[in-house]
Parts: C-alpha cells; structure tokens; sequence
C-alpha cells in the first residue's frame, strides 16, 4: 500500500506540476488580472495537492505522524498569505504570489526529506519573512522619498561588504556571512536589493558620462570587494546587474556590449589570477579527473541527477545526502534526483515566469527610477537561478549560490521574499497610475 | 493606439534585449539539462564512484548478459524467499571479461551495470510491478563474445599466464578476450580473501586490457613503420650485414640467441626479427617524427574502450640517449604496451590503416528480446595512410612465409603478423615473454588475434602454435 502511495504520487506530482506551469505562461495571454483570476485558482488548487502528495509520502516513508502537524502548519501560512495579500492588496499581481508559495511548497518537502530539523528552522524563518514582507509593498508604493537616499544606499552597500570582508568567518572558501545574535547573515545577499537601489537612483537621475563613471566606479568597488572575499557567485551577479541596469538606464548599446565584453576579459584574467577560479573551471571541464578531490560535488551531483532520470526515484529512494551542502547549493539536484528531471524543468519554468513577470512589470512602467528596480532585481533573480542551476548540472561551473526560495538558508529566503515584496509594491504603484489616468 | 504601442515598444527595447538574452541562456541551460539525463548521464552513471547505482538494484533485477548467439555468460536467479544470486554458467571462462558483480565489479558487470539496472519491460507492467512492490526485470547485455572461439583461446593458452584477443579489424567486435590466471566469478564471494590479495599471480588483473608488457620485437612494427616514412622512396636499397651483435657508444645489443643473420635487406630483417639491423635503423630515425609516430599509434593515451585500461608507454624524445634509442627499436627499454593495445594497432594495419574503435556489447535488449540500443561499428579514425597498412602488410606477410612465424604456414587461411620474445627482467636473465600479433585472410582480413605467453620462451615457436589454435577454431 505505501509502495503504491509512493510510486503513484511520484508520477501525480509531475503531472499536477505541469499544469500548474502551464498556467504561468497562460496567465501571459490575459492583459488584467481579473481575466487571470480562473487561472490562479486553478494554480492554487494543484499547488496544495502537490503540497499534499508530498507530505503523505514523507509520513509514509518515514512512519512520522508529527509531520502532519507540521504540514498543517504550512498549509494555514501558504493560505493566509495568499488570503491576506488578496485582502490587504487587492491589486496585487497572484502570478508573483502564487509561484512564491508553489517555490516555499517544494522547498518545504525536498528541506523535510533531507533534515527535518533544518526544515523547522527554515519555517520559521520563512514565517517571520513573509510577516516582515506584506508590509514592504505598502512602503513601497507610498514612500517615494527613497529615490533621494541613492548615495547612502552605496555607501552601505560598500560599508557592509568591506566590514564582512575584514571580520568575516570563512564559509566554504568563501568569507561572506559573520553571526549576529546566533544567526548567521550573509550580508552580500542584502546588498544586492540596496545596489539595485543605488544604480536606479544614479541613472534614472542622469545618464550623462560623468554618472556613468561613479556607477562604474562604485559598482567595481563592490565587484572587486566580493573577488576578495572570494565571493565568486555575488560578484558575478553584482555585475550582471549593473551592466544590464546601466543599459537600460542609458539605452546605450555600446555600454552592453561594452560591459559583456569587459566581463569577458575579466574572466580571464580572474581565471589566472586566483587559483579559487581555476580549481572550479579544472572541475567543470572534466570532474570526473578529479573525481577525489575538487570534482566530488559535481559528480555527486551528476549522479543524483542522472540516476534520477525523468520521473526521479521516489522521495526517500534516492541519496541526496551524499552530496556535499544539497539542502543550500545543491538542493536542486536533490530535487531531479528524487521526484524527477521532468518536476525539475517545470521548476525552471517557474522560475522563468517569475523573471517574465518581473520584466513585464518592468515594461509597463513608465518612470525610469521603477522600471530600473524592477528590471535589476529581474536580473538578479534570473541570473542567480540560472548560476545554481546551470552549475549543479555542469552547464556552467560551479559559483556557490542559492536557489531563491528553494535552498535552505535563512537570509537567502528573506532576501528573495524582499525582493518579490519590493515589486509587488512597484506594481501596486502601477495599477494605481492606470486608475487615475482611467478617471481623467 | 497603434502610435501608442510603437511608442512603448521603443521605449522598451533595452528590457526586450534583456529578456530575450536571459531567456537564450534559460532554454540552452533547460536543454542541456534535459540532454544531459537524456543521453551522457546513460555513460556516466556506470562511474565506480557512482554509489547510487544500489539504489536501483532495489529496485530491479539484474540483466543478463549474453553471448553474441544468446548463450547466457551471466544472469541472476532469484529463488523463491526473493534471494538473489549472480551465476556464470561458464564459470572461468569469461572471468575478466564478463568480470563478476558481487564484492565490487569488474568488466561488462561493472561499465554495463546501469544498463543492467534499468528495465525497459513494457510501461504498464513496469508499473504494475512498482506499484506492487515487485522488482522489474533489467535489460540484457548481448555482447559480441563467441563462446567457441573463447574456449578455443583459453585451451591455446593452457596452464600458462598471458592474454589472448581475438577481435575483427573491419568493425571493432571483441569475439574473444582470455586472461590467465582467471578466478570463478561463482564463487567470488567466498574467496574474496584469497583472490584479492594474491599479488603474486593477480587473478582479478585483466592482463588482456591492463597488463603492460615489453613488447619486444612486435614493436619493430612500429619501427618499420617509421622507417618506411621518412623514407618513402629507399626503403628498397636498405641493406645492413649482420653479425649477431652491434655496439655503439659501449652498449651492446645482439639477436636473439646471439643468432647472425648476414647480409639483410629490410624485408628480412622485419620476418628475421634481427635486433641488430633494427637498431641500425632505430639509430637512423629523426626521433621526434618517432615519437610522433608513436603517438599516432595511440602510446601515452587512454584507449577509446570502455574496460579498464592502463596506458602504453614510449618514453623517447629528442633528449633520448643511443642506448634508449637502441632498445627502443626493438622493443625493449622503456616501452611497454598493453595487449589489447598491440591487438588495435594490428587491426588498424589489417583494416588499411583505419581503427574501428573496439567494442563488446553489441546491443541492449528488454526481457523480452525487443533490442532498445543497437550499438553499431564505429570509426575511431586513421593511425596510418593506406599505402603504409599496405606495405606493413607485405612485410607482416613475409614473416610467415620465411620468417619467424612459419608455424602458421601453409594453412587454408594466409596470414600476415609479427612475432615477438620480449626479455624481462626475470631472475634467470634470457627469459621471455611470447608474442603473436597477426590477422588472417590477408587480402579481406577476417580476424585480428594477439597473444602473449608469459615466460614461454620465443614467439615462433610458443605465441605462434597459440595463435594458430584460434585461427583454426574460427575457421573450422
């Protein structure tokens, strides 16, 4: 019976999981949100059944009834937030709501199936986040006034980094988190919200060269300080995010061109410079040469992968544990591992819609300082979700950072959630502008 | 409204580049991924570092493997309490080959295992079967192995340590590969203790794939090989007087059993094997153009094969010293090759100078015999022109008729091939290993046989009567 239980909902799950991404891009077709609305039940229907299969088979194969409660608990957070942003933002965007909760759904089942303490701890994580983000739309939208603390916003941005820098632990190589009251902050995550906010303040004020070299000039302060700490994912996605931003600001071509090329160049010369760099090329050539050393958690991850194959092996039927770090950097893996490639690639898409989505509020927008926050904390999330994923399936090489909203990790969630809040609020500014412009 | 739209499609131009740039990336990165569980993860799941390959052996029953007319090599019984047992109906024969499953694995059991492990039973039952708690049925491997000829080598080679292949140049299969001394991969289990930690006769070492041997005089053709390019025009005229030694800065080399060989040209001295005349000739190459030669010939490199492997070695370069240089001309000093390596190079030559890459699993079958791969005769690439596999050829052909190898005169079949009697440094010095490498059918070759004796004596008259006992088997 609870073999039955496990092998069929492996196969509902991906099937529930296609159709709820089917609905993210079919939301696309629908200019309002009111025409959408059918589209969004239906999303949140299928999000708790998978939600649901998923607890039961983890109540089956562990033989643990305190997850019941513990899913109960979850199950009363996803509803209530999705109920309270329908109350207190009636003209919220749902597609960004629900992709949020479907994201929080997945990482709670993969979290509980890896460590079950960790993933208490990362609810409650989650809970305080998600309390602390359903007022950030308000703020958002009503305090303009932010625009005029661009310069602040660098100075902390650099502050923060170079203070990390210098007192810093070590994590994996990498110095980027120091603790404070028992948690442990990793504060390039925050910088990168606030960066996105010093760009947008610097171009959407003047897109003349002397702007565009103090961007420069302070977006390779930042860049350079992460290369440092050996940061190499953060300092990868700081400067995706400025050359994106300072062309979309200036509408300049050349400086995109520019801009890449430049990364190119410093690629290389980072490639000869850091021993770091060259050890994770050395593993995404060929890991399997160095399968004892530098190359064990990609081929740990290709495994988990490739056993995996299409459908997955089931919840508990595989070995995500053998990779090193699976619940943060690796948790994707983890994910094609035990319920399939295909669940997999319907998460990618997911995600896709959320950067569609993004881009699309950045579009609709018409004031230059929004569509710049939109459209930088776009990038980011899609280029931070393309680096974790690319890497653990060695499209790419590996960089260390974390799937937003699936990883285990408290100030990665928080951070994304920010995130997803802040343009929220930008698109409550925008519904807003059409009304008023309706009434004229 | 249409103006509107115009307008705000400018105004977003730089967003639309953005998009249409992060979604390139997201469907290349969507692709690859869904390509990489689609087709390379099939290889690489097989990785010995790959622990999650148990997770499927719970999952499924072990596959059989097959010989290429259906004899079962290996299958798994189960009984009726859901015991699994591995058996090998031909207990030793196929030891190193087939290798064993139980205690780590090794061979086909080891580079097949996914595929062992993976059903493609028809769907519903597949998923009946999981629903019910019940194993699937795995795939099975139909090799390209020939039991007869397989038994054929193994008798050849007796109670003697060695190695013998026997595959066909023209498409790569592998119909034979017999390693001694062998072990019973039935009773792997139980006698692990023993078998794994015997370093004295290394029972578990495929000597067909990993042993390194000095190749001796089979390396001359190599050093033919050489010669005949960088002197395409006068080889013809090569003419060197024998007299059974040859010494140049103090170090002295002599043929084998100190025999002289008098006047030679270059036909005769390859079918004589007259050490002193090759290292003449040796002493004559541009040993850069050597070396490159060597590489051609894949030493130095992994073979493109799926068995475990170990790398021949040619150490000569152009910092090499005279005795180096002597040595290595015929086949001694550094150089050291693997059988399987020397059975390539000898295909390649019968086979005009192209390698097909070697294999031995030909397809993979359901349970119910539906094949679901055909894996088909694949070019590795050319290691030699067609002229130099021609001439090579001629020469090969020449050390049966009056050579070395006249033990293989004479029969139904002709043959072309090279002898060998490698020295190693054994206690009684003048001890040798036997060497045949040769192919029959020498104008539409047929099969590539390689043997190596270990400790028998001279090639001629130890690795060729070997040789000849596989040919005969196949032929009959």
């Amino acid at each position: 019976m609870s073999n039955m239980i496990v092998e069929l909902s492996k196969y509902v799950m991906i099937v529930l999981l296609a159709f709820y991404t089917l609905h993210c891009f079919i939301v696309f077709r629908y200019a309002n949100e009111e025409e959408r609305r059918g589209f969004y039940i239906g999303q949140n229907i299928f999000m708790f059944l998978i939600h649901f299969l998923g607890y039961l088979v983890l109540c089956f194969q562990t033989g643990d009834t305190s997850l019941i409660l513990f899913f109960a608990v979850q199950q009363i957070m996803l509803f209530s937030v999705i109920m309270l942003y329908r109350i207190l933002y009636p003209d919220s965007n749902r597609l960004i709501i629900n992709n949020m909760c479907m994201l929080l759904c997945v990482s709670f089942i993969i979290l509980t199936r890896l460590s079950y303490s960790r993933s208490v701890k990362q609810f409650k994580i989650v809970l305080a986040s998600l309390i602390l983000s359903l007022v950030i739309p308000y703020f958002i939208s009503h305090l303009k006034f932010i625009k005029k603390f661009t310069w602040i916003c660098g100075g902390i941005g650099i502050f923060s980094l170079a203070s990390v820098m210098i007192l810093g632990n070590v994590t994996y190589g990498s110095k980027i988190s120091y603790q404070l009251f028992g948690f442990t902050f990793q504060p390039s995550e925050f910088v990168k919200i606030i960066f996105v906010f010093f760009l947008a303040g610097m171009l959407a004020e003047s897109a003349d060269l002397f702007q565009v070299v103090a961007v420069t000039l302070m977006a390779g302060a930042h860049v350079i300080i992460l290369v440092l700490s050996k940061d190499l994912g953060s300092a990868l996605i700081f400067f995706v995010v400025y050359v994106v931003m300072l062309y979309v600001g200036t509408k300049k071509l050349i400086y995109l061109i520019a801009g890449l090329a430049s990364g190119c160049i410093a690629s290389v010369i980072g490639y000869r410079l850091f021993p770091h760099v060259r050890t994770r090329v050395t593993a995404w050539r060929d890991p399997f040469s160095v399968i004892e050393g530098q190359g064990y958690q990609i081929t740990q991850s290709l495994f988990s992968i490739g056993t995996g194959g299409w459908f997955g092996m089931g919840l508990y039927e595989g070995s995500p544990e053998k990779i090193p770090v699976v619940e943060a950097d690796f948790i994707f893996s983890a994910v094609s591992e035990e319920m399939g490639c295909l669940f997999g690639l319907c998460l990618i898409l997911i995600c896709i819609s959320n950067f569609l989505m993004f881009m699309n509020i950045a579009m609709k927008f018409r004031d230059l300082y929004y569509r710049l926050i939109a459209a930088g904390l776009a990038s980011i999330y899609g280029f931070q979700m393309f680096l974790t994923i690319g890497g653990v399936t060695k499209f790419i090489p590996l960089t260390g950072v974390t799937l937003p909203l699936v990883s285990y990790g408290g100030t990665s969630v928080l951070v994304t959630l920010i995130m997803f809040s802040i343009i929220q609020g930008i698109y409550l500014m925008r519904s807003k502008g059409v009304k008023i412009r309706e009434e004229k | 409204m249409k103006k509107n739209k115009k307008r705000s499609r400018n105004q977003n131009r730089e967003l639309h580049v953005v998009t249409y740039l992060f979604m390139t990336l997201f469907l290349l990165m969507m692709g690859y991924y869904a390509y990489y569980v689609a087709v390379p993860a099939k290889e690489e799941m097989n990785n010995s570092y790959n622990s999650r390959q148990e997770n499927l052996a719970k999952k499924v029953v072990r596959g059989k493997i097959l010989a290429r007319d259906g004899d079962v090599l290996a299958e798994t019984k189960v009984d009726e309490n859901g015991d699994e047992e591995r058996v090998y109906p031909y207990s030793n024969l196929f030891s190193h080959v087939v290798g064993y499953a139980t205690r780590g694995r090794s061979g086909i059991e080891s580079f097949g295992n996914i595929s062992l492990l993976t059903s493609n039973a028809y769907i519903m039952e597949r998923l009946e079967n999981s629903i019910g708690a019940e194993k699937n049925i795995g795939d099975n491997l139909v090799t390209t192995l020939d039991v007869k000829l397989q038994k054929a080598a193994n008798d050849a080679l007796g109670m003697y340590r060695g190695a013998i292949l026997a595959m066909e140049p023209d498409t790569g299969k592998i119909l034979a590969m017999v390693s001694h001394p062998d072990f019973n991969p039935n009773h792997i289990a139980q006698e692990w203790e023993t078998i794994s930690t015997d370093t004295e006769r290394s029972p578990l070492m495929n000597r067909a794939t990993q042993g390194l041997y000095p190749p001796g005089s089979t390396f001359k053709m190599v050093t033919l090989l050489e010669y005949l390019k960088e002197n395409p025009d006068s080889y013809g005229a090569y003419s060197y007087q024998c007299n059974g030694k040859i010494e140049r800065d103090q170090v002295t080399v002599s043929c084998y059993h100190g025999t002289n060989h008098g006047k030679v040209d270059l036909l005769k001295s390859f079918a004589k094997s007259c050490n002193c005349s090759f290292v003449n000739i040796g002493l004559q190459l541009d040993t850069r153009s050597y070396a490159k030669t060597a590489k051609d010939l894949l030493f130095n490199q992994k073979l493109p094969v799926k068995f475990t492997t170990s790398k021949s070695s040619f150490v000569l370069d152009s910092d090499s010293d005279t005795e180096e240089i002597m040595h290595t001309a015929m086949g001694q000093g550094e150089t050291l090759i693997t059988p399987l390596h020397m059975a390539m190079i000898t295909a390649a030559v019968a086979n005009g100078g192209e390698l097909m890459t070697p294999y031995v699993i030909d397809r993979i079958e359901n349970y119910n015999h539906d094949v679901m791969k055909q894996y088909g005769t694949n070019k590795y690439g050319r290691l030699m022109s067609k002229e130099e596999a021609d001439l090579l050829t001629y020469f090969m052909k020449d050390v049966i008729e009056e050579g070395t190898g006249t033990k293989l005169k004479g029969q139904p079949y002709t043959v072309a091939g090279k002898t060998g009697s490698a020295e190693y440094g054994g206690e009684e010095k003048g001890a040798s290993h036997a060497w045949f490498t040769g192919f029959s059918a020498t104008e539409n070759p047929d099969l590539v046989v390689t043997v190596i004796v270990e400790g028998a004596g001279s090639g001629g008259d130890y690795a060729v009567p070997t040789a000849k006992r596989v040919f005969d088997a196949y032929y009959d």
